[in-house]
């Protein structure tokens, strides 16, 4: 016996054509993104990739040996990754005992680290400056003093980390707060507990692990504030590496052209570097 | 930190050790307003299996929680083999605790997991390992040591949780609802193989729970928390049989209110007079709690009640029985003789001969 098919074809309804309709919007949409972000990449690219009409890599190659280069790198890397160590210092265990201990308090801290974000840098650069230029006078002569001097070291401006800090609670408030909020943290901070675990054993073993994504994400959006923070070290008068790429624009305006396409790439590198990290760790894990 | 680094781990020790008695005595905690433990005493005996039953808000997880150290009571004590414990943290009581929501730490293996205590404690791997294969062993998970939490179902998580209270050989173990996420087949079977353990170990346990059958069916000892207040610790059969108050006996199993009249040594309901037991006036207007085990049924074309609803379970059959003056009550029945009680069928309703509980209106 054979089975007839049915030949009748389902009639059409306006559902189809909308659906058609959106996926056109939503191509249009991506391109028109795509063709913003792109451009002015592509454009850099070909900019710092030519030399009289022809195509070269010399201002790419000619990084690493570039005046200035290593040092104000270097420099942002430390202070990155100093900020990124002393942000989640900060704010994993204050965020930990606030959803633990201290729930009523948790608009109070969300207000707090979202005022960054209201408060323009310059206002509060300009806060920071006259402080470092009365703080030193007034406390001439003493250990404080000595402290605010050491604040402003060139080689290392922990000045900037300071404020770098500030500038990265909102982000590294919202990842954490992500995680945090996807976990029953009680159940296991009690579970770690009643086994013996003393607090510090908890939130390096049980804590930091379970939130580990948050806690990348928050140390990816810290690294790339710092990598690309201009106006603060411009108006303390510290070279980092933005600032040095805005220095050497004057002069050799290609190398700070390729210099900041190198600087994009490797933002994105380590952005899939922590993400494959955390898909690699994942797949352990099932 | 290491809690007390020379005791010994593991099945054996849980065997070899005697369970220890604790005390709770005048346990209070307030929150704001709310009393959630009201002066609090209660003694469970060393490897005595105690389950603390109670409504929603009655303080019983509070009492767990104080026990594992996890709440400070404003006022009393929690003695643990005699000794005071109230100030002690809860990483240094030695005690085991199966959380009701899924604890287990989702980045360590199922071993690592039973591990974890013992790592604390700065045991060597190759005994962490044992142990985790033995207590694995114990609730039938060997099988499962490499995997991770979420590769198990909810009833193989808890019982791994349970695996892991137990392989620091605590001194008591707590158990806060650990079966109330799971499915009702899961449930019966899972609190079935936490008794078998308690037993085979002789740890002193505390069990919470709101599920009276629960606690009924695995517990030495009951106890019924109402409003932070012990209403009666009793033995499952006692608590059933010999409900001490109005509270215990409608909250324990189903129960009757029928209206009734207290006489001088007894009480009057459904037209015949049976012994009362209970704390209310010696006459006037009462309740009479009956169970419906306890109430006679049979086919009677001049009987005032009503069959209204037959409910078939397996050996017993629930009748609901209309009376005359609107009230309705349940009558379990055995099966096998309730062929001719279907809906609609003239009954009459007596309570069976033996003391009845009663209350104020």
């Amino acid at each position: 016996m054979t089975a007839t098919l049915p030949t009748t074809v389902a009639p059409e309804t306006g559902r189809r054509p909308r659906r058609r309709g959106a996926g056109a919007w939503r191509v249009v949409t991506l391109a028109v993104l795509g063709l913003y972000f792109l451009v002015p990449i592509a454009a850099s690219v070909w900019y710092s990739s030519r030399s009289n009409g022809a195509l070269t890599a010399e201002f790419y190659t000619g990084i690493p040996s570039a005046p200035g280069f290593a040092e104000a790198f270097g420099r942002s890397l430390v202070l990155a990754v100093l900020t990124v160590v002393l942000s989640l210092l900060l704010m994993l265990p204050t965020m930990v005992l606030v959803d633990l201990r201290l729930p009523r308090l948790r608009p109070t801290v969300e207000i707090l680290t979202l005022l960054p974000l209201v408060l323009p840098p310059i206002a509060l650069v300009v806060g920071v400056r006259s402080v470092l230029a009365w703080a030193p006078d007034y406390f001439y002569g003493t250990p404080l003093a000595e402290a605010f001097f050491a604040l402003q070291e060139p080689s290392l401006p922990w000045i900037l980390v300071l404020v770098y800090v500030v500038l990265a609670l909102p982000f590294v408030y919202r990842a954490l707060d992500a995680g945090i909020r996807s976990v029953d943290l009680r159940t296991l901070t009690e579970a770690a507990r009643s086994l013996g675990a003393s607090w510090p054993r908890v939130l390096v073993g049980v804590v930091l692990p379970v939130l580990r994504t948050s806690v990348l994400n928050a140390a990816f959006l810290t690294l790339a504030l710092v990598l690309g923070e201009y106006t603060i070290a411009s108006i303390l008068g510290f070279q980092t590496f933005p600032t040095w790429i805005v220095e050497v624009s004057g002069s050799q305006p290609q190398l700070s052209v390729s210099v900041s396409v190198l600087s994009l790439v490797v933002t994105w590198g380590l952005l899939l570097l922590i993400s494959a990290l955390d898909r690699r760790r994942a797949g352990k894990d099932s | 930190m290491t809690t007390t680094p020379d005791r010994p781990a593991g099945v054996e020790a849980l065997r070899d050790t005697p369970g220890v008695g604790v005390q709770l005595v005048g346990l209070t905690r307030r929150y704001g307003d709310v009393l959630a433990l009201d002066g609090l005493d209660l003694d469970i005996a060393g490897g005595e299996f105690l389950a603390l039953l109670g409504p929603s808000g009655c303080g019983k997880t509070t009492a767990l929680r104080a026990i594992a150290g996890f709440e400070r009571p404003d006022d009393g004590q929690v003695l643990v083999d005699g000794r005071d414990v109230t100030g002690t943290p809860p990483a240094k009581r030695d005690m085991g605790m199966v959380f009701q929501a899924y604890s287990l730490f989702p980045n360590l293996t199922v071993a690592e997991n039973v591990g974890y205590g013992l790592q604390v404690r700065r045991r060597p791997a190759k005994e962490r390992k044992a142990r985790a294969a033995e207590l694995l062993e114990l609730v039938g998970l060997a099988a499962n040591a490499g995997r991770y939490p979420h590769q198990l179902s909810g009833g193989q998580q808890q019982r791994v949780a349970l695996a892991r209270a137990l392989a620091v050989a605590p001194k008591v173990l707590l158990l806060d609802e650990p079966l109330s996420a799971l499915d009702a087949q899961v449930r019966v079977q899972l609190r079935e193989e936490i008794r078998r353990i308690q037993l085979e170990l002789g740890i002193t346990t505390v069990f919470v729970t709101h599920d009276q059958a629960e606690a009924l069916s695995v517990a030495d000892r009951v106890g019924v928390l109402r409003a932070g207040r012990l209403e009666q610790v009793a033995s499952p059969d006692e608590l059933y049989e010999r409900p001490a108050t109005a509270f215990v006996a409608e909250f324990v199993g189903t129960m009757n209110r029928i209206p009734a009249t207290r006489t001088e040594g007894g009480v009057e309901l459904m037209g015949v007079r049976r012994p009362a037991v209970g704390d209310v006036p010696v006459s006037g207007d009462v309740v009479a709690l009956v169970r419906p085990e306890s109430l006679l049924v049979r086919a009677d074309a001049a009987g005032a009640g009503r069959v209204v609803t037959r409910t078939f379970s397996g050996a017993s059959t629930r009748l609901a029985v209309a009376l005359p003056d609107g009230a309705e009550v349940v009558v379990d029945v055995a099966s096998a003789d309730s062929q001719q009680l279907t809906p609609g069928t003239a009954v009459t309703v007596t309570p069976a001969e033996r003391p009845v509980l009663v209350g104020a209106v």
